[in-house]
């Protein structure tokens, strides 16, 4: 276990947490902000996941156990399904709208 | 996980139905790749007897608390409960799926299979005893539920609400994997036996669990779809094709609660005081914009949408008791209101044919003259979701009332009264339309025996559960005692 590290001092567990958190909040702002295109998204969910994985690494370092590595394996195997999924879903979309818009996904109201 | 899992005998048997489920559904998918066309019915007829012989090892699985693989596995009687109503669902919706799906093309192997895999997906978070079984499951559940979405690939709007769905999903797995990794750090277990014995009274008070376990719980109510995490609920019920609505409305809703009831109840048990602050707030917001905005819908898929958010509200009420009472309280809830949307969305697919889908108000115009039998089903499974006695779904509201007074949230039990009553509104005036008005043009039921007979049998259930709810009440004490 190493300890917390200070200013100045060695990379340390609160370093890997801030990016983490950094790249967490990076990713879902893309997703809302964004308004033009459909594959950016698909980037964003993969960058959350991809943040995540970097809390469970470090996490994993800081405890000595391996568990928190063996979850980011699941992870990334789950995260090559999902946009695997996602783009699939893009490909009808685009067939049906010939446009991967965001500002077109808003035929539905109520 | 600190004892050094050897997998033997003894686990796989605890196994048995998902490991047949998993080589049933991969076996389907290969089968139907060499069928053609006119033999699609072989599909149907296996994926039923998939079902059935699945429901059947699980009656065979031992009924006390075992674990398996490490403690990453329990079956134990709720999971045996909710595996037995989620294979009967599952069956019941392939059931009435299949003549919509017949007469719009749909009718291919993909929707079957896809739908046994989201079955082994509300099978193994059901079973899960760590945070990471719990997260394949919802993972094979979800996945296979964006892909149902999107399943009919020429509806102007499927394509639209699956990427919604979509993309608002993966956001929630997100969220609930940094709330994973978090309470990883904090406790250093992803085993939730572990994580209840390392947790003690202090538990509500540490931040860094209480960071952990907010984003838990965003993740947990957009799976749920409570407010104000409901986005994604009308949309991807009104646009997906109403079989797929009819599947995503009920099933999952059990797996949800299971999802709950281990992370909440069994697992962060003594962090009670701090979820269940966020449940209150959850659940109100839910019975109140549920109820609210059911009302002013037109559209009756939305109506139903937003019926499950009020719903919700309620079975969130019965965890947040955190009581056994109340987690009975929340399962009676759960499994009455999956058997009531079962047959309120059956009840679309009946008046839908060809070309047409029967998912307005105004389509169910005098139905009691056309076919009053229907209407009378329509007004059973209506009535029972507003929560009239002596319907079931009285008793499941009562139940949760009990179970939340008991721990002094009278306040909360006022509010979901009234909005209960707000509710019935919106029901009953399905029953007013159906009954004191005019015909709408067209109007019919053109279904086959086989589903006139199931949602007789659906229906009457519903009065019959509430006839003699001590049955379904006995069968829930024992599965959680």
């Amino acid at each position: 276990m190493s300890s917390l590290a200070t200013i100045g001092g060695p990379v340390g567990l609160p370093h890997f947490l801030v990016l983490a958190g950094i790249l967490f909040a990076i990713a879902v702002a893309g997703i809302f902000l964004n308004r033009k295109n459909v594959i950016l998204i698909l980037m964003c969910i993969e960058l959350m996941l991809l943040a995540v994985n970097f809390n469970f690494v470090a996490f994993s370092r800081w405890l000595g156990d391996l568990d928190g590595q063996v979850f980011v394996f699941f992870i990334l195997t789950v995260a090559a399904a999902e946009s695997a999924i996602g783009l699939a879903i893009l490909v009808v979309l685009f067939r049906e709208r010939k446009s991967i818009n965001v500002e077109n996904l808003d035929t539905m109201r109520g | 996980m600190n004892t050094t899992p050897v997998a033997g005998a003894a686990d796989f048997a605890l196994v048995a139905p998902e490991i047949f489920l998993l080589c049933a559904a991969c076996a389907i998918l290969l089968i139907d790749l060499w069928l053609p066309q006119r033999l699609r019915q072989v599909t149907y007829l296996l994926s039923l007897v998939a079902l059935v012989v699945s429901a059947v090892l699980v009656a065979g699985l031992p009924g006390e608390r075992m674990t398996a693989f490490g403690g990453t596995w329990i079956s134990d009687p709720v999971a045996k409960l909710l595996k037995l109503v989620t294979c009967g669902t599952v069956a019941a919706v392939f059931l009435y799926s299949r003549d919509y799906l017949l007469a719009r093309g749909l009718f291919r192997g993909e929707y079957f299979v896809l739908g046994l895999f989201a079955t082994l997906g509300i099978f193994v978070m059901v079973s899960s005893g760590s945070l990471l079984t719990m997260y394949m499951g919802i993972e094979l559940l979800a996945l296979s539920q964006y892909a149902l979405v999107a399943f009919d690939r020429d509806s102007p709007v499927a394509a639209e609400s699956a990427m919604k769905y979509f993309v608002l999903g993966a956001i929630a797995s997100g969220a609930l994997l940094y709330g994973i990794s978090i309470i990883y750090g904090v406790t250093g277990t992803f085993d939730l036996d572990e994580l209840a014995a390392g947790l003690d009274g202090s538990a509500a008070t540490n931040v860094g669990l209480l960071f952990g376990l907010a984003f838990l719980m965003a993740g947990i109510a957009f799976k749920f779809g409570a407010v104000p995490f409901h986005m994604w609920v009308p949309d991807v019920y009104h646009g997906a094709p109403t079989s797929v609505t009819l599947f995503l409305g009920a099933a999952p809703k059990l797996a949800y609660f299971a999802l709950a009831l281990r992370v909440l109840a069994e697992g962060l048990g003594s962090a009670v005081q701090a979820w269940q602050d966020m449940l209150i707030v959850l659940a109100v917001l839910s019975l109140v914009v549920g109820n609210l905005v059911a009302v002013a819908q037109t559209n009756l898929k939305r109506m139903l949408a937003y019926s499950t958010i009020s719903n919700v509200g309620f079975i969130l009420l019965g965890i947040l008791a955190g009581t056994p009472d109340g987690y009975r309280a929340a399962l009676f809830y759960v499994v009455t209101y999956v058997i009531m949307a079962v047959g309120s969305f059956a009840m679309i697919v009946a008046l839908s044919r060809r070309g047409f889908e029967a998912d307005r108000i105004d389509d169910f115009r005098g139905l009691a003259q056309k076919s009053p039998w229907f209407a009378w089903m329509m007004l059973f499974l209506m009535v029972s979701t507003a929560g009239v006695p002596p319907f079931v779904g009285f008793f499941a509201k009562l139940y949760v009332l009990q179970a939340i007074v008991d721990v002094g949230f009278v306040w909360l039990a006022g509010v979901a009264v009234l909005f209960s009553v707000v509710g019935a509104f919106y029901y009953l005036r399905i029953v007013k339309v159906m009954f004191f008005d005019e015909p709408a043009p067209g109007l019919a039921v053109s279904a086959s025996g086989s589903f006139r007979f199931l949602l007789s049998v659906n229906a009457l259930a519903v009065l019959a559960l509430g006839l003699f709810s001590g049955a379904l009440l006995d069968a829930i004490n024992r599965a959680l005692p």
